[in-house]
């Protein structure tokens, strides 16, 4: 860990306050910006986010070590934090910080990626199902109690022993393939509620074609509670690749990901919590940054949430 | 005259809008009397703070956002509601003073039988026994002239019809034998047929009760039929009350005016045009100055857009106006 | 007496009760929201369409604009023949027909300008693009009574009355030659509900407008409408100029209808008919008149119970299906 690095990490944190602190300054003007940063929180959890994305992208600038690489390994075995290794070394003498910045990069791709196919899934089949209704409405949705009755992690064990060496690639796709059906009957739900409205009976009479209807009238307002659920969705991904991982299934080693630095720690979790604190905190502060986001999103999206 | 059983005096309900960017003046000084046994309508259209007074009457407002402006004065049975505690207030809510509300079917709680609704408001206030309540509740639904009162007593709020829930609404107000009943609204929800049905209900139970009633609505014709005196609200302030015939024959308030010839009527050859109240009711954030009234006003001059009038007395028998006309009637003839 | 603009013949609307296996199977039961209408409207006219809720009258106005898919009967608007229209066709006549929502607050888009409201019409009938488009907006407000710098405003930041002329605009911009009122000032205040109601009487002289006005207010009907039809559970029971209807109602449940409705005169307090019970339920109407179980005619006896009475003419001009419209109460 030389000077570098440290100027570097601590550049990153400044930018990430100075972005979230400049957002809420720079859309002051707008309402919907304005009911999100109303919550408390919602100024940090972006500064958060923000942290943990620039570590992510600049993680060969931030990452004083290969990540992979086993420095000495008598002597940096399990090492406590130090000047040279901030969050210290691991079993295999990893430097720690290096191995988190980046399975940032894993972490949250998997989170993002896997989240972007359930909820585009869910999106799809919920709209479907709920503008088209009848027939549509009872096949999709008999589909999804299925989908929701069988526990997740069973087929998700399923589809990764499949593979030897899972590539990430089917690792997203198998986790968002998995994640649609909750948010499907999000989106069913208030397509139903809002199918039924007058202004989109309007669009109608005046002529205007299904598709246009679903994309102009439909999904714009439906699309708040979908945003919402995304936000929350992208957490619990991340939580369930690192239980994937700790299980040894998941993201295949050593490429580093939180969940599989929280594995590779569980055995001297008494004689060197450090292995497993630092990517153990990272998930805690991601997730809870993620959930107060969310709940910011949820009022930020709603008009009705301000007194006129 | 018989004395006051509820004397509203100065009473100000005011809510602060969302960040405090406002204080909304919902009800701003209202002033009236409520006699035993009388039915006094209350008239205005939605934002005039009609149902806010009345729920400022039994402090049902939200505190915050809602509060009821130090120097308001409610005076029921030589007390002022105001300043009652909640013990206190909860003996008088449902107890001597009784609401119903516009919409029957959400008013009531789904997962109780009407008969357990009814007979809770017998056990809290007169703390009759279970059984005695159930009696109580029976007879009630017979006197609101619910058929088969002994089958519906089981039954859930959702297996009634919206008619039969407003009656059972009023079974569940009357059940104490409150001196005063709040009607909020009663029939707004309702179809015509029904609301007849449960307006002659009103009028039969007070002739057999003896209560006073509030009669909210928005509805002229509601107050020409039901009500022995009206109040009539424009922008959180009382603009006129009088007798009801003599309102119908001598309005003197431009507003009341207004109101009046924009109702289609059935009783007339339709005209070519309805008559029409120009613009809109202002915000509660923003009341105009002077009269609240003048901006749509056709008589307003210089004082009405300086100087706020108050009630002044038209020399009818209790018939006050808050126009400046009935000071200088003259203003009306130049303008006709 | 010109060909009718609308000509709506045995209309049914059904609509299927719950159904079994898991919202797989057949509906259980079905209830007849609309069971048999037929009335027609001579162009530049308005026929009022009364009766409580529950009875239909809504559901008439949607299925004959094909909001909703017809169960049976016929519907001709302007010459054509609406329920056998294909897609295509059913869009162009769209530009004909039209109609204008209750509740102003659910029927224009939250997340849309009135600008945006407004255009869109014209970009799907392609029938303004640009600069043409910004004028047809403007000339639109203008004909309803709106300040055009409202254009940019988003439907929360309106009142009632103004959300309500939009919605007024958004049917006019097609120029359509038939209007359906669908209780269009049921939800305003009283006096905004005068100036609602006197647009939209100015609208239909100078477009020479033809409106379905559907209402449960029969005072707003009087002043609005030529001809007036009482629908009860699903049928119309009573259809007669409105002049014959409101000083001779042939129905006994017109005349409930007409004397339940509250007059704004003390001293014209008149005799009430209060009809006892409520309207049953549309999935399992009464046998014979739809009507009997409330019905005050001193009258009434078995046939009631047994035989629908079919709506006939009792005077010229004047329809009531009652076994004693000859003999009003």
């Amino acid at each position: 860990m030389t000077p570098r690095h440290w100027a570097v990490l601590l550049a990153l944190l400044a930018a990430a306050a100075i972005g979230a602190l400049g957002l809420r300054a720079g859309t002051a003007g707008s309402d919907a910006a304005r009911r999100f940063f109303r919550h408390p929180t919602a100024a940090f959890a972006v500064g958060v986010l923000l942290f943990f994305v620039l570590i992510a992208v600049c993680a060969p600038l931030v990452a004083p070590y290969d990540p992979s690489a086993q420095l000495e390994i008598v002597q940096l075995q399990n090492r406590p934090p130090s000047w040279m290794h901030p969050l210290g070394t691991d079993l295999y003498s990893r430097d720690l910080l290096s191995r988190l910045v980046f399975g940032a990069r894993v972490s949250l791709a998997v989170g993002t990626l896997a989240m972007l196919v359930a909820v585009s899934l869910g999106a799809v089949v919920g709209l479907l199902a709920g503008y088209f209704h009848r027939w549509m409405d009872g096949v999709l949705m008999r589909l999804v109690d299925v989908g929701l009755a069988v526990p997740r992690i069973f087929l998700l064990l399923i589809a990764v022993s499949l593979w030897s060496q899972l590539p990430l690639a089917i690792l997203v796709l198998t986790i968002g393939l998995t994640g649609w059906f909750a948010t499907s009957r999000l989106v069913r739900a208030e397509v139903l509620s809002r199918r039924e409205l007058a202004y989109v009976d309007a669009a109608r009479a005046l002529g205007a074609p299904p598709a246009r209807v679903i994309l102009r009238h439909v999904l714009p307002n439906a699309v708040a509670p979908l945003i919402v659920s995304a936000a929350l969705g992208i957490g619990s991904v991340m939580l369930l690749e690192a239980s994937l991982s700790f299980l040894g299934i998941g993201v295949a080693p050593p490429t580093p990901s939180w969940g599989n630095m929280i594995a590779d720690g569980k055995e001297q979790i008494a004689t060197a919590p450090w292995t497993t604190l630092s990517p153990g905190l990272a998930i805690v502060l991601v997730v809870m940054a993620l959930n107060a986001v969310g709940d910011a999103l949820r009022d930020a999206l709603d008009p009705r949430r301000e007194a006129t | 005259m018989k004395e006051p059983l509820l004397r509203v005096r100065d009473l100000k309900t005011y809510f602060v809008t969302e960040r405090g960017r406002g204080t909304a003046r919902a009800v701003d000084g209202v002033s009236f009397d409520l006699y035993p046994g009388e039915t006094l309508g209350i008239v205005g259209e939605s934002g005039c703070g009609k149902t806010v007074t009345s729920l400022s009457i039994l402090r049902l407002i939200p505190e915050p956002p809602g509060h009821i402006r130090p120097g308001s004065f409610i005076e029921f049975e030589g007390r002022n509601l105001l300043t009652l505690s909640p013990p206190e207030l909860r003996a008088v809510r449902g107890n001597r003073i009784a609401m119903i509300f516009q919409e029957p079917m959400t008013s009531l709680n789904p997962v109780f039988t009407v008969g357990d609704q009814i007979a809770e408001a017998a056990i809290v206030h007169q703390r009759l026994s279970r059984r005695a309540a159930r009696a109580r509740a029976l007879e009630m639904l017979r006197l609101v002239g619910i058929p088969d009162p002994e089958a519906r007593l089981d039954d859930y709020p959702h297996q009634l019809s919206g008619g039969i829930c407003q009656r059972v609404m009023i079974a569940m107000a009357l059940v104490c034998h409150p001196q005063v009943l709040i009607a909020d609204e009663p029939t707004t929800a309702l179809d015509v047929t029904i609301q007849a049905q449960i307006l002659e209900l009103l009028e039969r139970l007070q002739a057999e009760l003896g209560m006073a009633i509030m009669l909210i609505t928005h509805d002229l014709g509601i107050v020409a039929g039901s009500a022995d005196r009206v109040v009539v609200m424009y922008a959180g302030q009382v603009v006129e009350t009088a007798p009801t015939p003599e309102l119908f024959t001598r309005a003197q308030h431009p507003y009341t005016e207004g109101l009046m010839a924009s109702v289609p009527r059935l009783d007339r050859p339709p005209a070519a045009r309805l008559h029409s109240i120009p613009g809109n009711v202002p915000a509660a954030t923003d009341w105009p100055s002077g009269c609240r009234f003048h901006p749509r006003c056709p008589y307003a001059w210089d004082k009405c857009r300086a100087e706020e009038p108050p009630l002044l007395e038209t020399g009818g028998a209790g018939h006050t106006a808050r126009c400046w006309l009935v000071a200088e009637p003259q203003r009306r003839m130049r303008r006709s | 007496m010109s060909a009718p603009l609308v000509d709506v013949r045995n209309l049914v609307k059904h609509y299927p009760g719950e159904r079994a296996w898991l919202g797989l199977g057949r509906p259980r039961r079905v209830v007849r929201a609309v069971d048999g209408v037929s009335f027609a409207i001579t162009p530049g006219q308005t026929l009022g369409l009364v009766g409580e809720s529950g009875c239909g009258k809504s559901t008439v106005g949607r299925t004959i604009l094909r909001l909703q898919e017809p169960t049976a009967g016929q519907v001709v608007i302007d010459g054509r023949e609406v329920f056998t229209l294909g897609a295509r066709e059913l869009r162009a006549l769209r530009r004909r027909m039209q109609i204008v929502f209750q509740d102003p607050y659910s029927s224009l888009n939250p997340r849309m300008t009135v600008r945006q409201t407004l255009r869109e019409p014209l970009a799907i009938h392609r029938l303004a693009a640009g600069a043409g488009a910004d004028a047809k907006v403007a000339a639109l407000l203008e004909e309803v009574g709106l300040d055009s710098r409202l254009a940019r405003s988003y439907p929360h930041e309106l009142s009632g009355g103004q959300r309500q002329r939009v919605g007024i605009a958004r049917a006019l911009s097609v120029e359509p030659a038939f209007l359906v009122c669908d209780e269009p000032v049921s939800a305003l205040d009283v006096s905004v509900q005068a100036q609602v109601l006197n647009l939209l009487m100015d609208l239909q002289q100078q477009r020479r407008l033809t409106y379905l006005f559907i209402a449960h207010d029969l005072a707003v009907v009087k002043h609005i409408a030529e001809q007036v039809a009482v629908m009860y559970l699903g049928k119309i029971v009573e259809l007669a100029p409105a002049a014959e209807l409101y000083l001779a109602p042939r129905h006994p449940y017109t005349r409930s209808l007409l004397s339940a409705v509250p007059v704004p005169d003390p001293a014209a307090q008149k005799q009430r008919i209060v009809l006892t019970g409520d309207v049953p339920s549309p999935a399992s109407p009464p046998p014979g008149c739809p009507f009997h179980p409330r019905c005050p005619h001193p009258k009434k006896n078995q046939r009631c119970r047994t035989e629908v009475p079919a709506l006939r003419a009792v005077v010229p001009g004047q329809l009531a299906a009652c076994h004693f419209a000859e003999e009003p109460m």
